[in-house]
Formats: C-alpha cells, sequence, structure tokens
C-alpha cells in the first residue's frame, strides 16, 4: 500500500546529503576527540568544526555550544543547570515556565518543584497557545531563577514572541531559556536578536540524525553541569564525543537554515491549502494554535465527538500517517495539557489531529489525504461508545 | 492481541493463511492503583503484543475501552453482586466489549473479521446458518463464553485456534519463534489485577457488606453473615456456624438480606429459570428439547429438558440435581459439539 508520511513535527527522515558527511567519521576517521594522537586530532577538528558552524547559525560563540543527546537532553540540563546554579548564587528559587511547554521542560521544572523546593509557576496563554509577553512581565520576580517558553509549539505549531519576552527577561537580568526543537527546523535562531541566554536543538526534527542535538548557554550564565565526568565540552557534558552524529547535527542545522526559503515556499501553501480545506469541509472542525504565527508545516484541528486515537488509526490503515500532537501509542485517551490549555471542551481536545508537512509531501499526497479525511471523521463520529 | 500464547499464535496463523492482519490490543479499565497488574493489559502484555506483531511484521494498535468496559461490564458485577447474584463478566466482556465495541471498529476500519485467540470453532450449515462449535481441545473449550454471539457476530468471527490443542499451540509459539511468555492459566478476573472480589467489591459498592442473619432451612437462626456478596451457592467454608453435619449456603435471600444454608441434599437443585437467551441460529425453538447443559465455565455438562420461554427466557429441567445452579452465571445449551446458545441463570428451584 501507498503510505503518506505526514508527521513531520513527529521526526524527520535523515537528509542523504547530511548522511553522506557523517559516514567517513564511523569508519576512517573514527578516533576520540579527546587523544593526542592523529585520530583524534581529526575527531577533534570535526567536532569544533561542527561546533563553529553551529555557533555561526545561531549567531553566537563556539564556546557557548554544548552537545548533547538530543532536545530533551538540552531542555533537562538547561533548567536543572540553571536553577541549581541560581539557587546556590543568589537564592533564587522561582521557575517561571509556560503551559504548553514540551513534558521535557515541564516534568523536568515539576521534578525540581516537587524534589527540590523550587516555587514553579506558569505562564498563561492565549486561545491560540501564545505566551504574552505582558504575562512575563507581570509574574517574574527578582528571585526567578529561570524563564522557559517555547519558540514553536509542537502541539499546536503556535510561534511566540520569544524576542520580546527575551528583552524583559534582560532587562531584569534573569536567565531565559526557550526549547527551538521545533523552531530550528523552520525559523532563524539568532540568539542575539532573541534575547535568549539557552537554546535548546535537536537533530532529527530537520533532516538530521536523531540521538544528538545541542544546548547553547551564553557566556556568562551561571550553570551547575547534570552530567559530570571527563572535561569534554568545557566540563558541562561529560562523554565521549559522538562525531558522525555531531557533524550531522551541523550539516542538517546549516541545510534548514540556507534553505529556509525555499522549505517555506514548498511547504506554506500545500499546508493553507489544507487548513482551509478540512475547516470548509468538516463540520464542528477547529484549527488549534495560532492562525498565522506558527509553523509553516504545521496544521493541527480538533475534531467534536471523535476519539483521537481512533482516527490515528483508521488514518494510518488508510495510509496516512498523521499524530494527535503528542506522541502517544498506549490508547491512553487522556487529553493533551496543551490543549486543554488553550481553554478547548474535553470532547474537543480528544479528538485532535496533527498534520506536519515536510520534504518529501507532494500535492498529490496533500489532496488524497484532503480526499480521505472527511470521510473518516464521519466514521469516526458515527462509532457508538464515542467521545462523551 | 494480548501478548500471550494464544492471540499471537492466532495471529501467526492467520497471516501464514494469507490474510492482511491488522493486530488490536483493547485497554481496559483498571481500578486505580493496580494498572500494573491488570491481567490483559498491563505496559508489560502492551510491549509484548507489540513486539510480536512486529514479528508477525502487521500493524498494531490499541483501541481504548476504559469507559465502555466500567459502564458495561464493571458497574453490571457490582450491580449482579449487590443484587445477590454471582455474575461472570467476561460474558459482558464478550458480547459488549469484544463482539461489539471491537468489532464495530474493526469493520470501520475495513475489516471482514475479527479473529480472536478463543479456542471455539465457526463453521456455516448447508443453510448458511453459521454454527458455533467446541474446540477440538474440549479441555480449552471456550464455547461457554461466546455463546453470547449472534448470527451477524458469528459471520464476523474467526477462531484460528479451534482446530488446536493447547500444546500444539504452544509448538506453533516456538515454531513461529513468538516470544510469547507463558503465563499462569488464571481464572481472576483482569481488573481484580490478583486483589480478592471481596475487597473490590467493599471498595466500590461498601453496602454490600450489609449483615444479616445466617437461617437454616427449617428456619432456624444459625449466626451473622457479612454481605450476601461475599457468598457463593454451594460454599461450605467460612459460614462461621456451629453445627453437627456440613452446612452449605443454598440461597441468598436478597429482599430479606437473609442468606440460607442447608445440609448437601438441601443443595442440589432440578429445575433453574435463565433469562436474556441467546438462540445461536437466531430462531427461539418452538418445542422442548433434550441437550447438555453447563451451569458454569468449568462445569460438566448435564442432560436436561430446556424449555424455551417468552420474554428470552428458558426453562431448564435436569435429570439430576445439581448442587452448583448460581445465579448470575451461564446456562449454555449444547447439542454434542454444537453450542445452541444459553442465558444468564435467574433462579433455581427443587
Amino acid at each position: 500500500m501507498n503510505l503518506v508520511y505526514l508527521d513531520y513535527a513527529s521526526t524527520t527522515p535523515l537528509d542523504p546529503r547530511v548522511l553522506e558527511i557523517m559516514l567517513p567519521y564511523f569508519s576512517e576517521k573514527f578516533g576520540n576527540s579527546s587523544s593526542i594522537h592523529v585520530y583524534g586530532q581529526q575527531a577533534d577538528s570535526a567536532l569544533e568544526d561542527a561546533r563553529a558552524n553551529i555557533a555561526q547559525l545561531l549567531n553566537g560563540l563556539p564556546g557557548e555550544i554544548i552537545f548533547t543527546s538530543g532536545g530533551s537532553e538540552s531542555d533537562n540540563m538547561a533548567l536543572r543547570g540553571v536553577a541549581f546554579a541560581q539557587r546556590n548564587h543568589r537564592g533564587a528559587n522561582h521557575l517561571l515556565i509556560s503551559a504548553t511547554e514540551h513534558p521535557a521542560v515541564s516534568r523536568t521544572a515539576e521534578q525540581l518543584a516537587n524534589l527540590h523546593g523550587f516555587k514553579l509557576e506558569y505562564l498563561p496563554v492565549d486561545q491560540y497557545g501564545t505566551v504574552h509577553p505582558s504575562e512575563v512581565a507581570r509574574r517574574i520576580r527578582p528571585d526567578t531563577a529561570l524563564v522557559s517558553v517555547m519558540f514553536a509549539n509542537n502541539e499546536i505549531g503556535t510561534i511566540n514572541p520569544i524576542d520580546e519576552i527575551g528583552a524583559i527577561c534582560k532587562d531584569r537580568d534573569i536567565p531565559f531559556h526557550t526549547d527551538a526543537v521545533q523552531a530550528a527546523a523552520y525559523l532563524p535562531i539568532d540568539v542575539q536578536k532573541l534575547n535568549v541566554d539557552l537554546v535548546s536543538l535537536g537533530a532529527h526534527k530537520l533532516y538530521g540524525p536523531k540521538g544528538i542535538g545541542a544546548l547553547y548557554i551564553r557566556k556568562g550564565t551561571s550553570f551547575i553541569p547534570s552530567l559530570t565526568g571527563g572535561e569534554q565540552e568545557h566540563g558541562m557534558r561529560a562523554g565521549t564525543h559522538n562525531i558522525p552524529y555531531i557533524v550531522g547535527l551541523a550539516e542538517s542545522l546549516r541545510l534548514a537554515q540556507v534553505e529556509r526559503h525555499a522549505r517555506h515556499n514548498k511547504l506554506r501553501p500545500m499546508r493553507d491549502r489544507m487548513i482551509g480545506y478540512i475547516l470548509e469541509e468538516i463540520p464542528d472542525s477547529r484549527l488549534t494554535g495560532h492562525p498565522v504565527n506558527r509553523l509553516p508545516n504545521h496544521a493541527s484541528f480538533v475534531f467534536d465527538g471523535v476519539d483521537g486515537n481512533t482516527l490515528l488509526m483508521m488514518l494510518d490503515v488508510a495510509g496516512y500517517a498523521c499524530s494527535s500532537g503528542s506522541a502517544c501509542k498506549t490508547g491512553d485517551p487522556e487529553p493533551s495539557a496543551v490543549l486543554l490549555a488553550l481553554g478547548l471542551p474535553r470532547a474537543w481536545a480528544l479528538g485532535s489531529l496533527r498534520v506536519t508537512l515536510g520534504k518529501d509531501t507532494t500535492s498529490q499526497d496533500v489532496e488524497a489525504f484532503l480526499s480521505a479525511l472527511p470521510g473518516i471523521v464521519k466514521q469516526a463520529r458515527g462509532l457508538s461508545e464515542n467521545v462523551k | 492481541m494480548s501478548g500471550g500464547v494464544d492471540s499471537s499464535v492466532a495471529a501467526a496463523l492467520l497471516k501464514q493463511q494469507g490474510y492482511e492482519v491488522i493486530g488490536l490490543m483493547l485497554r481496559l479499565w483498571s481500578e486505580p492503583g493496580t494498572e500494573e497488574t491488570n491481567r490483559c493489559c498491563t505496559p508489560d502484555s502492551m510491549a509484548q503484543a507489540r513486539r510480536v506483531a512486529a514479528i508477525l511484521d502487521i500493524p498494531f494498535y490499541t483501541v481504548d475501552a476504559q469507559d465502555v468496559f466500567y459502564s458495561q461490564v464493571v458497574k453490571e458485577f457490582i450491580s449482579g453482586y449487590a443484587q445477590g447474584a454471582t455474575p461472570n463478566p467476561c460474558l459482558f466482556c464478550n458480547r459488549q466489549i469484544r463482539w461489539t465495541f471491537l468489532l464495530e471498529r474493526a469493520l470501520t476500519l475495513g475489516a471482514q473479521f475479527l479473529a480472536t485467540g478463543h479456542y471455539a470453532r465457526v463453521k456455516p450449515n448447508a443453510n448458511g446458518i453459521y454454527q458455533l462449535l467446541k474446540a477440538i481441545d474440549q479441555a480449552k473449550d471456550q464455547s461457554y463464553i461466546l455463546h453470547v454471539l449472534d448470527q451477524e457476530r458469528l459471520k464476523h468471527a474467526l477462531f484460528p485456534l479451534g482446530d488446536y490443542t493447547k500444546s500444539q499451540v504452544r509448538e506453533l509459539a516456538r515454531a513461529y519463534r513468538l516470544p510469547v511468555a507463558e503465563r499462569a492459566e488464571s481464572q481472576d478476573l483482569c481488573f481484580l489485577g490478583g486483589g480478592d472480589y471481596r475487597e473490590f467489591l467493599l471498595r466500590n459498592t461498601p453496602q454490600v457488606s450489609r449483615s444479616g442473619a445466617i437461617i437454616s432451612n427449617d428456619g432456624q437462626v444459625l449466626g451473622e453473615h457479612q454481605g450476601l456478596a461475599f457468598y457463593t451457592i454451594g460454599q461450605r467454608k467460612g459460614l462461621g456456624v456451629q453445627t453437627p453435619k456440613p452446612m452449605y449456603v443454598v440461597e441468598k435471600d436478597v429482599s430479606r438480606n437473609i442468606l440460607v444454608v442447608g445440609s448437601s441434599q438441601d443443595l442440589g437443585k432440578t429445575n433453574l429459570i435463565a433469562s436474556n437467551a441467546n438462540w445461536i441460529s437466531g430462531e427461539r425453538p418452538q418445542t422442548p428439547f433434550r441437550a447438555q447443559v453447563k451451569i458454569r465455565y468449568k462445569a460438566r455438562e448435564a442432560w436436561a429438558n430446556v424449555i424455551p420461554l417468552e420474554n428470552g427466557r428458558i426453562r431448564i429441567s435436569f435429570d439430576e440435581p445439581l448442587r452448583d445452579i448460581t445465579p448470575g452465571q451461564a446456562a449454555v445449551i449444547y447439542n454434542g459439539d454444537m453450542c445452541l446458545g444459553g442465558g444468564i441463570i435467574q433462579s433455581s428451584t427443587g
């Protein structure tokens, strides 16, 4: 059967150009970047090239880039590293995060609150999931240890005004972190313009390999490393460097940034066609997230009276791989915290669908999907014992 | 698919027979806090089922049925006990969850059949009527539980294991290299998670612990019971009454909250009335007939006269008295290997 992948926000296939650049570092150039000999020097050179390239793409310094195992580790490291350092140095004990953060941020913050005594406060979002800078200004305190607001939301695609929020934090001299794992695939990440102190990145959302990411930490930010051991990464993150993956991360980020306009131009019209058609053709459907300020490949919906998991199962059997917004394969129908934060009623929030396009999506794929979806939603609504 | 040997081998057989197979796992309700021990859908068994599906190279999905299972199985279980019966929730589950809720979803996915790892057989006769037959492995036969199926369901039902013995199924699992753990066979209810049903009832319907009198057949008060739901017809142990001869529970009188006990002779009953009759053929027999009847899943069949009545009721008169006729359990009627249908036992008389 012809399968159509419409879940690029979940993960992406590796770009063959990225793979090609990675390959030599598995075999010929296999050295340990910490070794003295030539093999080590070769590896170290690739490592530092990758670091310098990423720093340049982010408009930061090479010494501000830490390689990690991915977005989740970067988020964990940022929150723990800054929270503990801020408390040690000046007794700051207050964490301010948005209500729509990825679990890598929200669960980490909850653990810091529940096990380590931090005071956790959530920034409310509007009906589109946007965090308003005024809310940050209202809630930020002298004893705030860290503010964390995601750049673009994975479930609903909404892009937050990071530069304005960052300006407020900068003005109060409070560290500001943003999870840019989704955003980096489509938006410029200029750490100076964005006024951010910490940025989480992951490669596999932008046609790079899984299992590699980076954390930007602005020079001068107090930080306590959470993975201790060797002196790799300026002592911030121990462990032998995964050179092929680091090289892959740098190349995939470079391609995302240089091809940004081409990718927007390819995907945005298809995405807009999809949103228009679905809202028109499917009764009791709503777009979730911001209608304009959203990732160009991202469409997300809720349908009243539909069980989201059933819908995904039916779509998959029909050949369309989509998501409900957060990857869940256990069949648990709990509505997502992000959708509830938008103020959606439970019966709507349970029927969520996320469709995210990518480099291999064709307009034929989109048309085929659009011709199938209304009937499938109708069938899902017709099932007895549905969402109450 | 549950991750267990039966449903895994059933899927493997179908795949080998050339069917396009989709694996579905029901996510059923567990009492909060017991999700890890629920027998049918723990995270472990889910991972196991997923692994089996991957080895068979078939798609696999979990279907959430927690709400519907709670409202149509667990609530029935609780209210059955509150009314003095000893309900069999597997009957409700097969009728309402597997063969209604899940079947509907399977058909919506475009499937023609819903297959399970039950030990039973289904075959159309010359007139195109689907017959439910006992499994080849008589010791594992599950037609008792499946007697609730009707023609509309049976025409979509596949039971790939019906022609195999359990030991053959285990061998097949090895031959297919399926990583199925041998789980202890258990008749515990899945949603009790290994816990005691009495404690479950106490937590969920505390009124069942209303104590009352234990009375002998001839009206003598012999002691006090702890709540009728905690006793089963035929039970001897744990009555806490001092009598020269062993005493057995012979009746639970819910309206008066009285537990009636008697000697083993009092226990035998010859007649029962069942309700909610299901006739597999779709037609209620017009005349009484001779048949073999099972009054519990593991009971032996007993010869009886079966008299179909109005309003979905059946009167069954056994040739010999039976000791364990229990309201809430099913009476299932057989003609040799063929399951003809059955109903839920309402009452019994001498």
